[in-house]
């Protein structure tokens, strides 16, 4: 087992789980409370990594985000690097992978939150930040949970925009789903069969979390 | 009315799924080919009226996929071990094994690049400007062995390792470097000369004896329904339009050189 690999990916998911729940919760905020009109276009582009393949965000990165264009120049020049063959590239190109995996378990579990209860906040005085934090946030924990235990797993598994765009550089961006195609390629069924058995293992952890929460063993926040 | 529709429909799915009929045969081909074969497959199917699909991967991605049944006809490797891996598995034709070319191997860099290939060959590699180098993973692909024994003789190996980054096989590390994300590549002289590639940069051709020859070999698979169909395309190969297609690409071939 390569655990430079495995390190590395761990490390990938747990920067990309925590970056999406920065930016994922205001964004499914926005989308749970919004009255803009056209609300579903954002909705739609939140959506899009479901369905577009991993091998078109992956080109996108190599070549909107490249050397070639302005935007991969700009980049360039703030970091003297490019983003494909690096990590910082792995980890964007894996929040945009993951990003319904987070927003939308978020927007879901917000908007089963009893508006009554919302309006009762206000009423006492208190401000958006704060019906959010002692309101929103304590209902919405499972929401929370499986939005980051998905983004989570999700990037673990990620295989064809690292596949595009990482190079295969040891402890860079060779990760664990990489390592186990090259052992494939090679014949070594061994080696292939014990990462795939981990990963296995680690997915249906995060997964039992997930259906765990589901049936709301906690229903509400845990600690107070 | 709804049978009418029942009919349509099943004659859509028909029409989608339906084995064509005719003479069809696959190729399971190295990614240094994806040019040269495309543009003799063409050719033979305008000939013969056989069709001709490819698939291309590196050799050693493809030699697995053949290992575990993929249904190819003929498979045309960048090297002569994994056709040999699977005449001894049973997997092969024996007497099909044919030497159709010799790849080379170049040092490419973009048209604005300002490494001096001219004058330092290899060791233009050492410029402070080169960040990354694409090579194929040579765990599969036989290009990225011959990277690595390249660098291994202009001892640079060691100096550069840190910067290589590793195509799946010998075509995604052209593309890593004709998009810019690399600096240079080591790739088939074959990229280079296609038309997607030929006016977007210069390249160096490494020397031949920096690096174990690139014998391509093809063989005919055992387990192919088109045996003779196959063997008739690795015949056709062989005559003199064919070898000039190839050698316009940049193949050295077989006969030429011995």
């Amino acid at each position: 087992m390569d655990w430079q690999a495995f390190w590395l990916t761990i490390r990938l998911a747990v920067l990309v789980a925590a970056v999406l729940v920065a930016i994922g919760v205001p964004i499914a905020y926005w989308i749970t409370y919004s009255r803009w009109r056209w609300k579903f276009l954002a909705e739609a582009v939140v959506a899009l990594p479901i369905v577009i393949p991993p091998t078109v965000l992956g080109f996108y990165v190599l070549v909107a985000l490249g050397p070639r264009s302005p935007l991969g120049r700009w980049w360039e020049s703030l970091t003297g690097h490019t983003l494909a063959f690096t990590f910082e590239g792995l980890v964007i190109g894996s929040i945009l992978y993951s990003l319904p995996f987070a927003v939308q378990p978020f927007a879901a579990s917000f908007s089963s939150v009893d508006t009554k209860l919302i309006a009762a906040s206000a009423t006492l005085g208190a401000s958006r930040v704060r019906t959010f934090f002692r309101v929103i946030l304590p209902l919405s924990i499972s929401g929370l949970v499986t939005g980051v235990a998905l983004s989570f797993a999700h990037t673990m598994g990620e295989f064809g925009v690292v596949l595009m765009v990482g190079g295969n550089i040891p402890g860079v961006t060779r990760t664990v789903s990489i390592d186990i195609y090259d052992q494939v390629q090679v014949s070594n069924y061994a080696a292939a069969n014990q990462t795939a058995l981990v990963l296995v293992l680690i997915a249906f952890l995060v997964l039992s979390v997930v259906y765990a929460l589901n049936r709301r063993i906690w229903a509400t926040w845990p600690w107070k | 009315m709804t049978a009418k529709w029942l009919a349509v429909v099943l004659l859509g799915l028909a029409a989608l799924f339906g084995q064509a009929a005719a003479q069809e045969i696959t190729i399971a081909a190295a990614a240094d080919l994806s040019s040269a074969l495309t543009e003799l497959t063409s050719d033979y199917q305008k000939q013969t009226g056989i069709k001709v699909r490819l698939s291309f991967g590196s050799s050693g991605n493809l030699t697995q996929q053949i290992k575990n049944g993929a249904p190819f006809d003929l498979f045309f490797s960048a090297d002569e071990d994994y056709p040999r891996q699977l005449i001894e598995a049973g997997l092969a034709e024996p007497d099909s094994l044919y030497r159709y070319a010799m790849g080379r191997l170049i040092l490419w860099v973009p048209t604005s690049s300002a490494l001096d290939l001219e004058h330092q060959g290899m060791n233009a590699l050492l410029d402070s400007s080169m960040k990354k180098l694409a090579i194929a993973n040579p765990q599969h692909a036989p290009y990225g062995r011959a990277a690595v024994a390249a660098l291994r003789h202009f001892q640079l190996y060691g100096k550069v390792a840190d910067r290589l980054v590793l195509g799946e096989n010998v075509s995604q590390a052209a593309q890593f470097v004709e998009s810019g994300n690399a600096q240079a590549g080591l790739i088939a002289l074959s990229h280079a000369l296609a038309p997607t590639m030929k006016d977007k940069g210069r390249y160096w051709g490494v020397p031949t004896d920096a690096y174990p020859e690139l014998d391509q070999g093809a063989v005919v698979l055992s387990r192919s329904q088109h045996k003779k169909e196959a063997a008739a395309f690795l015949a056709y190969l062989k005559t003199s339009t064919a070898r000039a297609t190839l050698r316009r690409y940049g193949f050295a071939l077989p006969q030429e050189n011995h």
